[in-house]
């Protein structure tokens, strides 16, 4: 538990850094420290393989590409100001309906710290993943690997230069 | 005590990288000066050359990181003073902490202890080092675009497309490693090494795994950003690339950075393919030769046996590293991207195939 305040006390700041920075360069990077304290977070919540996917995928390969995106629009830092009213709205919108989840998901399940309960032999180890990702939630496993397909299919086709007529 | 044991076993794993960082700097100044058939580094000399012999390496031990240290730190105009300053630790620090899981031992015996010589044993242990290996590139990136140079800021967009483009055939070359072992444990991959093939070959994984090795070793090369994959540098058009901007003890850090990774890429292909610390036919109890043939060696010289092992093949690979560095010339970009996905990513892909085929069929790891 003490680790866990220690590390909201460094990820809060570093996740309010990523949307209140005006240099989109920090946010990105402000980004990639939040997701490494969470994969901390998991470690400490005994999810080793979701912890270093979590810095291999999302920390390792998607936030650099976002860098890359960045660097090579050569974003500027925002003025204040900038930025459409309509959007803003539909900001604070999201935001109310996170917390709104938020509030259900805690009068749902009351109490969910059940750190006192044991853990099931296994948990949260490779072997224990693969093999309910292989069982229970093939079909869910499966759909996804198509949606990423089409995904890559629809960023190869809009990649593409247009030639001919 | 315990505390004490996983303080000194990572001190020596964090020692290992430290010194072998200035042996390879060394090694590299007279070893591309013998490729190409110059005299090198001969200026530092000890007692002003009153002795008969040159202690070239002392020298550099000494002089190299003295001058580097002393030099003038120049942080360009208009620079991003806190990202240029920010860059070189984090291009070094995810390295630094990578090595802390590769075995340099089996166990040590001692005082009643058994002793697992390896800085963290975690047993994820190749997930982890992807994933901190991964977390490397934002040093490069971010020095490239911190600098506010042109020169820099290409080498760094060039630096991370390289290593995003060649982590994914590196991670699945892994994949059939891990395929043919069944753990991510590098401890356990160096001790399920200690077999016989044919009762008198030992069964290193390049045995079960020549693909991998060669898919691996390229890519690993391509992460280290060196010759013949040097683009994020490339001297004759970048200058000096991402760290063109940099200067003193920071570029040397990214120096460091450089053959930390070379020392990374060499400990991990000694351990996942030639055997880790294992000696051949060496055992606990002494050397078992094919035959029959039984030789004792008392528990703490196996270990020294096997820590020297170690070390012996991490130098090699090392060695081979910098051998090709100076044998080859640069690719081309397009020539990078087109090895990087059209050649090794299918490779490894049909590499991890036919393992799990292999795996499946014949129930464990041997192919023989």
């Amino acid at each position: 538990m003490t680790l866990f305040w220690i590390l909201a006390c460094v990820t809060i700041p570093a996740a309010l850094t990523v949307i209140l920075h005006r240099n989109p360069v920090y946010s990105a990077l402000a980004l990639v420290f939040t997701l490494f304290q969470v994969a901390i977070m998991f470690v400490a919540l005994d999810a080793h393989l979701i912890a270093f996917l979590q810095i291999i995928i999302y920390a390792g390969a998607i936030v650099v590409l976002i860098l890359f995106a960045i660097m090579l629009l050569s974003l500027e830092p925002e003025e204040p100001g900038d930025g459409r009213s309509s959007l803003r709205a539909a900001g604070w919108g999201a935001a109310a309906l996170l917390g709104l989840e938020l509030v259900a998901i805690a009068a749902v399940f009351p109490d969910t710290p059940a750190a006192e309960k044991p853990l099931p032999e296994g948990y949260g180890s490779v072997a224990k993943i693969a093999e309910r990702l292989f069982t229970t939630h093939l079909l869910p496993f499966e759909l996804t690997s198509v949606l990423l397909l089409v995904a890559v299919v629809g960023a190869v086709v809009m990649a593409r230069r247009r030639t001919g007529p | 005590m315990e505390v004490l044991i996983s303080l000194a076993k990572v001190i020596f794993a964090f020692v290992i990288v430290l010194q072998l960082t200035l042996v390879l700097l060394w090694v590299e100044r007279k070893g591309s000066a013998l490729i190409q058939d110059r005299v090198g580094a001969n200026r530092a000399n000890l007692f002003g050359g009153l002795l008969p012999f040159n202690l070239g390496i002392v020298n550099t031990w000494m002089a190299d990181p003295l001058k580097l240290f002393h030099k003038e730190d120049i942080v360009p105009a208009d620079a991003d003073r806190f990202l240029h300053w920010l860059a070189p630790w984090i291009a070094i620090f995810p390295l630094f902490v990578t090595f802390t899981v590769i075995p340099f031992g089996d166990v040590l015996i001692a005082g009643g202890y058994t002793i697992n010589l390896q800085g963290a044993d975690l047993n994820l242990g190749i997930l982890y080092v992807l994933a901190m290996l991964s977390m490397a590139v934002y040093g490069v990136i971010v020095g490239g675009w911190a600098s506010n140079s042109r020169y820099a800021f290409l080498g760094g967009v060039r630096g991370s497309a390289q290593m995003v483009s060649y982590e994914i055939a590196m991670g699945l070359s892994l994949v059939s490693v891990v395929l043919t072992f069944g753990t991510l444990d590098f401890q356990e991959i160096a001790r399920a090494q200690g077999d016989l093939l044919f009762g008198v070959f030992p069964a290193w994984g390049f045995f079960y795994q020549p693909l991998a090795l060669l898919i691996f070793f390229i890519a690993g090369m391509a992460e280290s950003k060196r010759a013949p994959f040097d683009l994020p540098e490339a001297e004759s058009e970048l200058v000096a690339g991402f760290y063109t901007e940099y200067s003193g003890s920071k570029q040397s850090v990214f120096m460091m950075a450089d053959f930390v990774e070379v020392a990374i890429v060499a400990g991990l292909v000694t351990t996942l393919f030639f055997g880790g610390w294992q000696v051949p036919w060496l055992y606990r109890d002494g050397f078992h030769f094919p035959g029959g043939f039984h030789v004792f060696v008392p528990s703490l010289l196996v270990t020294v046996l096997q820590v020297l092992s170690f070390l012996v093949k991490l130098f090699l690979f090392c060695w081979l590293q910098i051998l090709i560095r100076w044998s080859l010339p640069r690719l081309r970009y397009d020539q990078l991207m087109d090895l990087g996905w059209k050649r090794l990513l299918p490779l490894s892909l049909a590499n991890v195939a036919i393992t799990a085929v292999f795996v499946l069929l014949f129930d464990g790891k041997t192919v023989w």
